[in-house]
C-alpha cells in the first residue's frame, strides 16, 4: 500500500488495483470548513486531471480532480450529511471516492511524500 | 501612465491578526484576516451566541461639519443637512440628536454609488457622522466634499481603527470597560471618555444582532482590542464570518447585491426612502424611484432557501420552466441554518415567499424557493418608547 500526492492537494491511497482518494490534512486546512462535497457518480469514467468532484467550503467551490485514470467504484456517502469530516479526518473517514485505477504507470508520475512535503512548506 | 496601484493598506491591528494567527488576504485595498484558527463556521455561532470582535478599519468614517455654525442646534442641522440629502434618499434632517440613519448616495438614475450610516452629533450643532464603505470611499467622500463646498468640512477619519463588537453578550461586555454604553438606544451613537483619550461609539452593525462599532484613535487601537479580549465572552472574528453572518441577516452587500443599476426600491430597502423626501421627490433619480415605489419595477431582490451545493454570486436564476429569470448576488452556506441560502433579483412577479424556482451550480439545476429576510431574524436592541 502506497500514497501519492498531485500538485493540486489530493492524495491516493493506492491498494492493489483500487485507488482511495481525498484532499491532504494541507488542503483541508487551507480550504477551511467543508459545508459540501458534489461526489462523482459511480460508473464514471475519468481521465487523469478531469473534474472529479467538488467541495465546498463556506466561502468557495473548489474543483477536486482525478489523480489518475479510472472508473469510480465507489463514493463516500457520509460526506453527504457530514461534509466536515473531510476537515477533521482528511486522510480515513473524509476519502471522497475510490477507483479503480485502468492505468497502473501513471501512479509512478505522482508525487511521493517526501516531494509533496517539500511542495507544501 | 501610471502603474497600478498593488501594494495593500495595512490597518492599525494588522500585527495582532497575525499575532491570533489570523489569515489576512486582500479586501476592499486592506490586508484583513478572512478567519482565525476556530474557523468561519466557529467564529460565525460564537458571534451569535456571545459577542465577536471585528476589525473594519478599512470603512470610511468621516465628519462633516458646518464651516460657520450659528450655535443655534435646529437650524445648524438643517443646514448641514441640506447639503448632503440632495444626494441621498433617506430623512437627514429629522435626525434627533445622536441619532444614526441608514441611506444611500445615489447617482443620477437613482442606482446605488454606496450605501452608507449617517449620524446626527449629539454635541455640535451641524456636525455629521458619516460611514461609508471602504471600496468607495474615496469616490464618497470627493461626492460629499463637492456638495459641501466651502459651507461645511469634511473630516476624513478612516485613519484610526474602527471595530465591530457583535452579538448577544457585546453591549454587556463593552459596557465593563465602558460604563454607559448600555444607555445607547440601536441607531444612536456618543463620544465616550476610555483611557484618556476620545472613542465615538455607535450601537449598530451589519450582522443583524445587538452590538456597537466603535471609532478609536490609532494610538489606543491595540489596547481597546486587547481590553475587549480580555473578556472571555469576546472572540476575534474576520471578515469571512462577517459575510456569512450579514448574509443571514438578510443585507445586502455593496458591490454585490448593491451596485450603481440598483435602486433603493429594487434591493428592497424601501424604509431607506423617508416619506417626507418621497413626497418632496428631491434627491438623485427621483422619478424612477418614485415610480417603483408605487409598484412599477422590473426586478426585486429576494432572499432564497437552495437545495443541495451553495449558489453563490452569479449563478442563475431559473423559474420552474427553465427560463432564466434573474442571478444571483450573494450566495453560500448559512451557518447558523446548516443550508445554502442566497439574495438574488428576480422580477416582482417570483418574488412572493413560498415561489418555487432553480438556480444553476455549474450546469445543474437546483430546487429554490423564494423565502422572506432576514434569514435568521434580528436582535436588535429596542429601548421601550417612554409613554
Amino acid at each position: 500500500m502506497t500514497t501519492k500526492f498531485t500538485p493540486d492537494h489530493e492524495y491516493i491511497r493506492v491498494e492493489g488495483s483500487t485507488g482511495i482518494v481525498g484532499i491532504t490534512p494541507y488542503a483541508q486546512e487551507a480550504l477551511g470548513d467543508i459545508v459540501f462535497v458534489e461526489l462523482p457518480a459511480v460508473g464514471k469514467v475519468l481521465k487523469k486531471g478531469d473534474e472529479a468532484a467538488v467541495v465546498e467550503s463556506v466561502k468557495a467551490a473548489s474543483e477536486i480532480y482525478a489523480p489518475v485514470s479510472g472508473t469510480v467504484t465507489e463514493v463516500n456517502d457520509a460526506l453527504s450529511g457530514e461534509p466536515g469530516l473531510i476537515n477533521s479526518d482528511p486522510t480515513a473517514g473524509g476519502w471522497i471516492y475510490k477507483i479503480a485505477i485502468s492505468d497502473a504507470g501513471e501512479i509512478d508520475g505522482l508525487l511521493d511524500d517526501a516531494a509533496y512535503s517539500d511542495l507544501t512548506k | 501612465m501610471s502603474e497600478p496601484e498593488t501594494s495593500l493598506k495595512t490597518v492599525p491591528l494588522d500585527a495582532g491578526h497575525v499575532a491570533l494567527g489570523g489569515r489576512m488576504v486582500p479586501f476592499g485595498g486592506y490586508s484583513l484576516p478572512v478567519q482565525y484558527p476556530a474557523g468561519i463556521i466557529a467564529e460565525h455561532k460564537w458571534t451569535r451566541e456571545h459577542a465577536g470582535l471585528f476589525d473594519v478599519s478599512h470603512m470610511g468614517p468621516s465628519f462633516l461639519t458646518l464651516t460657520n455654525p450659528t450655535g443655534d442646534a435646529e437650524a445648524d442641522h438643517a443646514a448641514v443637512a441640506a447639503l448632503i440629502e440632495p444626494l441621498v434618499c433617506g430623512d437627514i434632517k429629522g435626525l434627533k440628536p445622536g441619532q444614526v440613519r441608514y441611506t444611500l448616495l445615489l447617482n443620477e438614475n437613482g442606482g446605488a454609488i454606496d450605501d452608507l450610516m449617517i449620524g446626527r452629533s449629539p454635541l455640535f450643532p451641524g456636525s455629521l457622522y458619516i460611514v461609508v464603505n471602504a471600496g468607495t470611499k474615496d469616490n464618497d467622500f470627493a461626492i460629499i466634499a463637492k456638495a459641501a463646498g466651502d459651507k461645511a468640512k469634511l473630516t476624513r477619519a478612516d485613519d484610526g481603527a474602527l471595530l465591530a463588537l457583535q452579538g448577544p453578550e457585546a453591549v454587556a461586555v463593552l459596557e465593563t470597560i465602558v460604563p454607559g454604553v448600555s444607555e445607547l438606544s440601536f441607531m444612536h451613537y456618543g463620544p465616550f471618555d476610555w483611557n484618556g483619550s476620545k472613542l465615538i461609539i455607535a450601537r449598530s452593525g451589519y450582522t443583524g444582532e445587538d452590538g456597537c462599532e466603535i471609532l478609536c484613535s490609532v494610538e489606543k487601537a491595540v489596547q481597546l482590542w486587547d481590553a475587549l479580549l480580555a473578556d472571555e465572552r469576546v472572540k476575534p472574528i474576520g471578515l469571512g464570518a462577517r459575510d456569512s453572518l450579514r448574509l443571514e441577516a438578510g443585507l445586502p452587500l455593496y458591490g454585490h447585491d448593491l451596485d450603481e443599476t440598483v435602486s433603493p426600491i429594487e434591493a428592497g430597502l424601501n424604509f431607506a426612502l423617508s416619506k417626507r423626501r418621497r413626497e418632496a421627490a428631491n434627491f438623485p433619480g427621483a422619478a424612477r424611484i418614485i415610480k417603483e415605489f408605487a409598484g412599477d419595477l422590473k426586478r426585486i431582490r429576494v432572499g432564497l432557501f437552495v437545495e443541495g451545493a451553495p449558489a453563490r454570486e452569479g449563478a442563475e436564476i431559473l423559474d420552474g420552466s427553465g427560463a432564466v429569470i434573474g442571478r444571483v448576488t450573494s450566495g453560500g452556506f448559512a451557518p447558523s441554518l446548516a443550508r445554502a441560502i442566497a439574495l438574488g433579483f428576480v422580477p416582482p412577479a417570483y418574488a412572493n415567499p413560498g415561489t418555487k424556482l432553480q438556480v444553476s451550480v455549474r450546469g445543474r439545476l437546483q430546487p429554490a424557493e423564494v423565502t422572506s429576510t432576514p434569514f435568521v431574524p434580528h436582535r436588535y436592541f429596542r429601548k421601550a418608547k417612554a409613554s
